[in-house]
């Protein structure tokens, strides 16, 4: 297991473990001990509304949540409701056509400003920058009503373009950051080789920078596709056809839909995270990366 | 601007500027054209906005003819008074006296947040990055565990939650009534706990990501000054304090930005979990300015309540810019 652990990198540095004599084998149980205890209460309620999904409402108000339900009342139709008359397939589609054109509008226009930041000197390089990265930090509130007022007035209100431009724009000012630092690390010498064998710029951008940026798109595709596929405002505001109701907000109308029936519920919640948890789970190191690009060497 | 010329000595840089001074504009046009219509001017539109009272419906917004009176009616007239507490003297200090009600509840609640967000999850997640910052069995797994509720929506971890604190049959009260508790809370139905119980399902996302951080903070951490300290004798403690900690104070600095953003932020889990009720007693900024917008039609007030938002962001916006721009310098 050991061997192909993505998470290796993170833990390879070993600090403040310098054994002390023989206080370090008691230590280390007591580490292990007290990680293993803590690791499960935390993710006590993810079972516990494993545990509910399986269950009917009926039996939990009979026998109690903490009761061990017979393998008789045990039951997958819960999630077969939330996914069939409680819609989750159609919301989690919904989710992927807007998230995945939205990666692929804010990466190609996220690389196309920090090519043009990274390799050219201009005067308004810096302050372009600056603005980029203060977008970063900026409370969606603050531009909430006037994009909902664009929306309605480009007449696109109700429908994925409106999440997919939102979504682009808003994104940009990380990915912007991300990749600026990123290719200002790559050596210019090859592309000065390529400018002298007469090389446009788009070429140089679109044939070197751009798979030479590879790893730090990766990180950024892998982080931004949860971001996004969890994003819960702008689908609020801007979407409020049930067809077209991303997994977020499509989830908020169950408690509506299906107010004490927390089976239905839970496993709605459930389903509406496999997309998320997958690509967390395969591409772990990417999505640790893209997180902590920003946070500085 | 002195340093100027230094910021871009980079020889790429420099002999890229050389040739052509076109070619960056030509690779920027739209992507900023783009980020203009969709997010420059709708953040400056807003500031517009909350000089008006537009319902958002009306033809276009004209600005009031007292242009600040929307955050007049929010902070109300007054800075702050004394008022004696009943006969008994002990005074009480009141901010903002004569404040919209649900405005300064929604402000507490935010402070209550951001208090709790910039000390909880900051040394739960920094005593998890010490901890698993070694080699060690499972560790890939331990990180997973405290990790996972990051990657859940909103939607899904307010969901869990609620059904966490539903009064009769949720798991707390099922387990606080097996212990032998006769009458436990109602949790988000009790206007005192309320926003405490939202507040400690935010943390339990949070602490992860902090976690995260640190950890990547803690890989740069150069051994070598670790190890000399060992040497000399230090204690773990000892270590953690001198060493240790003051070496992380870039990953401390943003740490400490990303939770204050991340507190006055929220939202998810409040529309979610009780949408600011019991009596308004778990209202937090971002959810009253979207109650007022989008139930009220009151789009100049919630206007307003955004730019209230945005002030509190902009200093730490402000500390991120300013580390920002000391790396460059560095360069």
């Amino acid at each position: 297991m050991a061997t192909a652990n993505p998470a290796q990198p993170l833990a390879n540095t070993t600090i403040a473990v310098k054994p002390v004599q023989t206080g370090k084998h008691i230590r280390t149980t007591i580490t292990y001990i007290v990680l293993t205890i803590l690791a499960i209460l935390w993710l006590v309620p993810i079972f516990a509304a494993l545990l509910t999904a399986v269950r009917t409402m009926d039996d939990i108000t009979l026998n109690g949540f903490w009761s061990i339900p017979g393998p008789d009342v045990l039951t997958l139709d819960n999630f077969v409701q939330a996914w069939t008359s409680a819609r989750v397939s159609q919301y989690l589609i919904s989710s992927f056509i807007v998230t995945i054109p939205s990666l692929i509008g804010m990466l190609f226009l996220s690389s196309l400003t920090a090519y043009a930041l990274a390799r050219f000197k201009f005067a308004l390089n810096l302050p372009i920058y600056f603005m980029f990265v203060a977008g970063t930090m900026l409370p969606f509130q603050i531009l909430l009503l006037p994009v909902f007022l664009l929306v309605k007035n480009l007449g696109i209100y109700n429908t994925y373009f409106a999440l997919i431009a939102i979504h682009t724009t808003f994104q940009m000012g990380f990915c912007v950051f991300v990749l600026r630092n990123f290719m200002r690390t790559v050596p210019s010498e090859i592309f000065e080789a390529a400018r002298v064998d007469g090389c446009g710029e788009f070429k140089i951008y679109w044939r070197m920078m751009l798979p030479l940026s590879l790893p730090a798109m990766a990180s950024l595709a892998t982080l931004e596709f949860t971001w996004v596929f969890n994003d819960y405002i702008w689908a609020l505001i801007l979407v409020s056809k049930q067809e077209l109701l991303p997994v977020t907000a499509g989830l908020a109308t169950l408690r509506g839909q299906y107010t004490t029936d927390w089976p239905v519920i839970t496993a709605g919640a459930l389903l509406a995270t496999l997309p998320t948890l997958v690509v967390f789970v395969a591409l772990q190191r990417y999505f640790i990366q893209g997180l902590t690009v920003g946070s500085g060497k | 601007m002195a340093v100027k010329p230094r910021l871009f000595a980079t020889p790429e840089q420099r002999v890229g500027a050389k040739k052509t001074n076109w070619s960056p504009y030509f690779f920027l046009t739209i992507p900023l054209l783009l980020y203009a219509m969709w997010v420059v001017i709708p953040t400056l539109y807003t500031f517009y906005l909350s000089t008006t009272s537009w319902d958002g419906v009306s033809d276009n917004p004209t600005i009031m003819r007292e242009p600040f009176s929307n955050f007049s009616r929010l902070f109300g007239d007054e800075f702050m008074t004394f008022e004696a507490k009943k006969e008994g003297d002990p005074r009480i200090l009141q901010i903002f006296p004569a404040a919209d009600r649900t405005f300064r509840i929604a402000l507490t609640n935010n402070v209550r947040w951001l208090l709790v967000f910039i000390t909880i999850p900051t040394t739960a997640g920094l005593a998890l990055a010490m901890l698993l910052n070694t080699e060690m069995r499972f560790g890939r797994w331990y990180k997973i565990s405290f990790y996972t509720p990051l990657v859940l929506s909103g939607p899904v971890i307010g969901l869990i939650w609620a059904w966490v604190y539903q009064p009769r049959a949720g798991l707390l009260n099922a387990a606080l009534t097996a212990l032998g508790v006769a009458d436990p809370p109602g949790w988000l139905a009790e206007r005192d706990l309320a926003i405490w119980a939202i507040i400690f399902a935010s943390v339990w996302r949070q602490v992860g990501y902090v976690m995260i951080l640190y950890l990547a903070g803690l890989k740069n951490v150069d051994p070598s000054l670790v190890e000399a300290a060992v040497v000399d004798g230090a204690s773990r403690w000892t270590l953690f304090r001198k060493v240790v900690f003051p070496l992380l104070a870039p990953v401390t600095t943003i740490v400490m930005v990303i939770s204050v953003i991340d507190s006055l932020r929220s939202f998810d889990l409040v529309q979610i979990m009780t949408n600011g009720g019991p009596a308004e007693s778990t209202q937090v900024l971002a959810n009253m300015m979207y109650n007022e917008a989008f139930q009220n039609y009151k789009m100049g007030y919630a206007a307003a309540i955004a730019v209230v938002i945005f002030a509190f962001s902009l200093v730490f916006i402000g500390i991120y810019l300013r580390r920002t721009l000391k790396d460059e310098l560095e360069y």
